[in-house]
């Protein structure tokens, strides 16, 4: 690991001006992934501000939803009565990620901008553009049985890794920042995230120095009816082939409404909404299911050794739909 | 020339003379430093020979503590902090970039957390920071100043073991014994986060409410998933588990071969 200097900052506003003075600073929170970056030789900045400290920890009713900070850790978030209760399916998302070790550091907003997994980001002797823009994509032509299969480009096959992401996508979460003079924004959360496009070195719409506050999560009818599923080469603390979380508000017996997300198969949380669109008015069984499945994996385009994801996100929408109509139990 | 293979014969007063020592070292505390200095002391007097002897075995086990081992701090940006360790406070020069587990393992003597892979996919390093199970290979020892961090070294109590590490012998929970400090103390932060209701990715229904958690094989094996063990030793740790979550007596499924019992069996 390079060398660096370490401070630890007073206030969310002292953070982001120290931050926004310079690419080569860094927040610093749980430290789970950009420690690990470090010591790989990824990222290296010249200074981190140790924000993990901040006031921002709080989660709390609003009028119309939930707030909760940024800076709560993925342990809290996950079991706090009123996300259990009322967002079960974001509970199931964080508690799905990772480990409990990991998800004892981890706070929100740290979860919200891993960076990929992909082992040409990982190994700086490879070519990568997200790491070094302009190098080329190692796992275009290369080992890419862990890649893309939507929204991927020429420069970058990369998937996104957060669990947690895949739930905030699908209950339509809001993400605040605050940045330098205390100008204060919210980013829808499907927004958040990018597609690689031909910048696939920027993750996120943030900005250099921009700090996550909060994460405000709408009120929704799904919690009873809600499920994360995910699938991956072992049961357990190992990183999703494909997952996806599943929101269903009925009426009657047709589907009012319906959210679905995937993991694991694009460079951001991937929102299906051809599936989504498919399914408003329908009953809800398997052959309504599949349909809506096979409406959202036509646009899928795999790669040399990804195909099958192709046909286990068919499955794993239909199996999380059926888990979520069994009222999200696992 | 001397035959070294030899083993040096003892007299009997010596040889409890070397147990007194032993016992009485182990109990001294926990900091390896202390046993070093203990020995340092013991061999400027009667027990001069077999404590040179002890000394010279430390030495090859661990290096001589020097205030700041492996690093010139005037050579970097040294940070001075301070870290409270199993109940006891130590002021550090460090560099910012000195992991927790670095800082315990080759500032503190502390080595019975392990680097397994250093990059927070195995477990072997778990520690406790304010009772909760945490990776020190990810954690910078800046950022835990202030809190209570807890090592294998500290759990048990004088000379009694914690419950888990009693636990762990009983049903063999270790092969090779390199992943069993993190694992054990993960067991440990795992007794509480199931009294206090914690869910997990196979809890059944995440909304329900629940005070404490009576947790299922499958909720140990998915709660203890951040500790790998190479050895393959899990169905004795989750043994171990069940036993003092459970409070109820699991059968030991080993013992050690006696004579007459290897007669019997014959």
């Amino acid at each position: 690991m390079k060398q660096f200097s370490y401070s630890r900052a007073v206030d969310a506003p002292n953070a982001v001006q120290t931050v926004s003075a310079s690419r080569e600073i860094k927040f610093l929170a749980g430290g789970t992934n950009l420690i690990d970056l470090m010591k790989e030789g990824v990222e290296n900045p010249s200074a981190l501000v140790d924000i993990v400290r901040l006031n921002l920890k709080q989660i709390k009713n609003l009028s119309g939803g939930i707030s909760i900070g940024a800076l709560a850790k993925n342990t809290d978030t996950a079991n706090h009565p009123l996300i259990r209760q009322n967002y079960p399916l974001l509970s199931q998302a964080i508690l799905a990620g990772a480990s409990q070790q990991i998800r004892n550091m981890a706070t929100n907003g740290g979860n919200l901008l891993q960076r990929t997994r992909c082992p040409y980001f990982y190994e700086v002797t490879m070519p990568c553009n997200k790491r070094a823009p302009g190098t080329g994509c190692g796992a275009l032509e290369g080992i890419n049985r862990m890649h893309a299969i939507f929204g991927w480009s020429e420069k970058c096959v990369a998937v996104y890794p957060s669990d947690m992401s895949i739930a905030l996508a699908a209950l339509d979460a809001v993400v605040n920042v605050q940045g330098a003079n205390g100008q204060e924004r919210s980013i829808p959360f499907t927004n958040f995230h990018r597609l690689p496009g031909d910048n696939p070195e920027k993750d996120t719409n943030l900005n250099h120095g921009e700090l996550i506050t909060t994460i405000e999560l709408p009120k929704n009818n799904f919690a009873g009816k809600s499920y994360y599923l995910k699938v991956r080469d072992r049961a357990s603390y190992a990183f999703a082939l494909v997952s996806v979380a599943a929101g269903l508000e009925m009426d009657g017996s047709r589907i009012k409404q319906a959210r679905v997300a995937m993991g694991g198969v694009a460079h951001k949380p991937w929102r299906a909404t051809e599936a989504e669109k498919f399914l408003i008015g329908k009953t809800a069984d398997e052959t309504n299911f599949k349909q809506a499945a096979e409406a959202e994996m036509q646009q899928a385009r795999p790669l040399e050794h990804n195909e099958f994801k192709v046909d286990l996100g068919r499955r794993a929408i239909v199996h999380a739909l059926q888990k979520a109509m069994n009222g999200g139990r696992t | 020339m001397e035959d070294e293979s030899q083993e040096i014969e003892l007299t009997e007063d010596e040889k409890d003379l070397l147990k007194e020592l032993l016992n009485e070292s182990a109990e001294l505390s926990n900091l390896g430093e202390s046993r070093r200095k203990f020995l340092k002391n013991v061999s400027t007097v009667s027990a001069a020979i077999l404590a040179t002897q002890l000394l010279a075995e430390q030495k090859l086990l661990a290096f001589e503590p020097s205030g700041n081992a492996g690093f010139d701090v005037n050579q970097v940006d040294a940070m001075s902090i301070k870290l409270r360790v199993n109940g006891v406070e130590k002021a550090l020069q460090i560099e910012p970039r000195v992991t927790l587990l670095d800082a315990l393992r080759e500032r503190l003597e502390l080595t019975g957390s392990k680097k397994g892979c250093d990059h927070g996919q195995c477990g072997a390093c778990t520690v406790l920071v304010d009772g909760r199970r945490t990776l020190s290979c990810l954690t910078l020892a800046a950022q835990v100043e202030g809190s209570e961090i807890t090592t294998i070294e500290g759990l048990a109590k004088g000379g009694e073991l914690h419950p888990v590490q009693a636990a762990f012998i009983k049903h063999d929970g270790f092969q090779c014994g390199f992943c069993t400090p993190g694992q054990i103390c993960s067991a440990v932060a795992l007794m509480n986060e199931a009294k206090n209701g914690e869910a997990s990715y196979v809890t059944a229904d995440v909304r329900a409410k629940s005070g404490s958690v009576k947790l299922s094989d499958d909720e140990i094996r998915e709660r203890m998933s951040g500790n790998i063990c190479r050895c393959g030793a899990y169905p004795n740790i989750v043994a171990a588990i069940r036993e003092v979550h459970s409070g109820k007596a699991v059968v030991q499924n080993w013992d050690i071969v006696i004579k007459e019992k290897a007669n019997e069996a014959v």
